[in-house]
């Protein structure tokens, strides 16, 4: 299935999808870049830059996809958008915090696409289970390191566990918003261009109970599931200042050809 | 079906038009990995010709990897200094890149750079990171990670037990 051949919702749909899916991995991959230089040792400075990249990378693929829908400009999406026409989800949105708070951060997520990605690469559209793949073989890098992480923090030091235990306390309960489905992802999913939002949820999390039992980790209540959608609510501000860092060059000249 | 890469297609080719090109190609590196073209390295995946023009279609290897731009820049100036002035450089990212794509070549010039070459894994990734690693130096077998991350995307840094260097080793993918 290639884009001739989607109806008007259904392609309105995919954007959305498409522009959360970029927005979440522009935006972590942003946070993650706020270590370099400030890692805890010069190995995980590099690391994190690369990962950070990496993401950045995945971002300018699905934004690339939109493109491909709309005609819009990967560079005008990530520049010139305010934060409330981002589709990102609170989880890579909050600041960096310690390197717990990041790792398991990372950690969260990376699982979440070890599932997701899978899935999209069976996707009914063409363009989607291309990228999928790609991005899939790349992140098995990211999702190896940050399990490590997490691993040695809970099992290394009373300190070192007490600040993955906190960390856990407030990443948690974001989870059901990364795995919410937006509006027009049950579109998507009856015309097999995105998994079923449930099946996929389940699966995340039913990993991540798994896993992180396993670290001896206490998993604070769920809140309820948020109503579909529900990524455009936000009022935080961190995805404001966030953007107003990463944007700031890009906006001094807009009309730059090259920077 | 998507044709699988073949590194020796200049060779293969009989018009003389595509052999030039593709040995243009061959001039043509990866900016991060300086003693490999980027044929030998399974970057390029069709060129055709179309009325007057060249059509070259190159897949990149990480998709956040930077030098791709260079790369597409580097392919069409080469290709016109090489006699077709209408040239157009397209990526595409199916199949995905692998290392596999390699020549062997590619792994012996790798190894003589002093960056450890991926090992043929024909799928099984995960085995192929785990697998020993030899010293690209001096040849000892026991090498230890020392961080999954390098100085590009492609690259981990390890350690070897012999001779205590540090080196580099591109990563299967």
């Amino acid at each position: 299935m290639t884009a001739a051949d989607l109806k008007s919702e259904v392609s309105a749909a995919l954007v959305e999808r498409l522009t959360a899916l970029a927005d979440d991995e522009l935006v972590l991959g942003h946070r993650n870049a706020e270590w370099t230089g400030h890692a805890p040792i010069l190995e995980e400075d590099i690391a994190i830059a690369n990962v950070a990249q990496d993401e950045i990378g995945h971002a300018v693929l699905w934004y690339g996809l939109v493109q491909e829908l709309t005609g819009q400009d990967p560079d005008r999406l990530a520049f010139f958008r305010g934060a409330n026409e981002y589709r990102s989800s609170a989880l890579v949105e909050l600041p960096r915090g310690d390197w717990a708070f990041t790792m398991l951060r990372q950690y969260l997520f990376d699982t979440y696409e070890a599932e997701l990605l899978p899935r999209l690469m069976r996707s009914a559209y063409t363009p989607v289970s291309e990228v999928a793949a790609k991005v899939n073989r790349e992140e098995l890098f990211h999702l190896r390191h940050s399990a490590l992480w997490v691993e040695r923090l809970a099992f290394g030091t009373e300190e070192s566990k007490s600040r993955l235990q906190s960390a856990l306390n407030e990443l948690w309960p974001l989870v059901p918003q990364l795995l919410a489905p937006l509006e027009g992802d049950a579109l998507l999913a009856a015309d097999g261009i995105y998994p079923d939002p449930a099946e996929l949820a389940a699966a995340v999390l039913g990993r991540l109970r798994t896993e992180l039992n396993r670290l001896e980790l206490t998993l604070p209540a769920l809140p309820a599931p948020p109503a579909a959608g529900a990524r455009s609510d936000r009022g935080e501000g961190h995805l404001a200042a966030l953007l107003a860092e990463m944007q700031s060059v890009a906006r001094a000249d807009p009309a730059a050809e090259s920077w | 079906m998507l044709n699988p890469v073949t590194n020796d297609r200049p060779r293969h080719e009989p018009h003389a038009a595509t052999t030039t090109v593709w040995q243009a190609l061959a001039t043509v590196t990866d900016p991060e990995i300086p003693v490999l073209n980027i044929v030998e390295m399974g970057l390029v995946r069709e060129v055709s010709f179309e009325g007057a023009g060249v059509h070259v279609v190159i897949t990149p290897t990480f998709s956040g990897c930077p030098a791709l731009r260079v790369i597409e820049e580097n392919v069409a100036s080469a290709v016109r200094a090489a006699g077709f002035p209408h040239v157009e450089v397209a990526s595409r990212l199916s199949p995905p890149w692998s290392t596999d794509d390699m020549t062997d070549d590619a792994r012996s010039k790798l190894e003589e750079f002093g960056i450890a070459p991926p090992q043929p894994h024909g799928g099984l990734i995960q085995i192929a990171l785990d697998a020993p690693v030899r010293c690209p130096r001096c040849g000892h077998p026991d090498t230890r990670l020392r961080n999954p991350f390098g100085s590009a995307l492609c690259r981990e840094i390890r350690t070897c037990q012999g001779c205590q260097e540090t080196f580099e080793r591109f990563k299967p993918l």
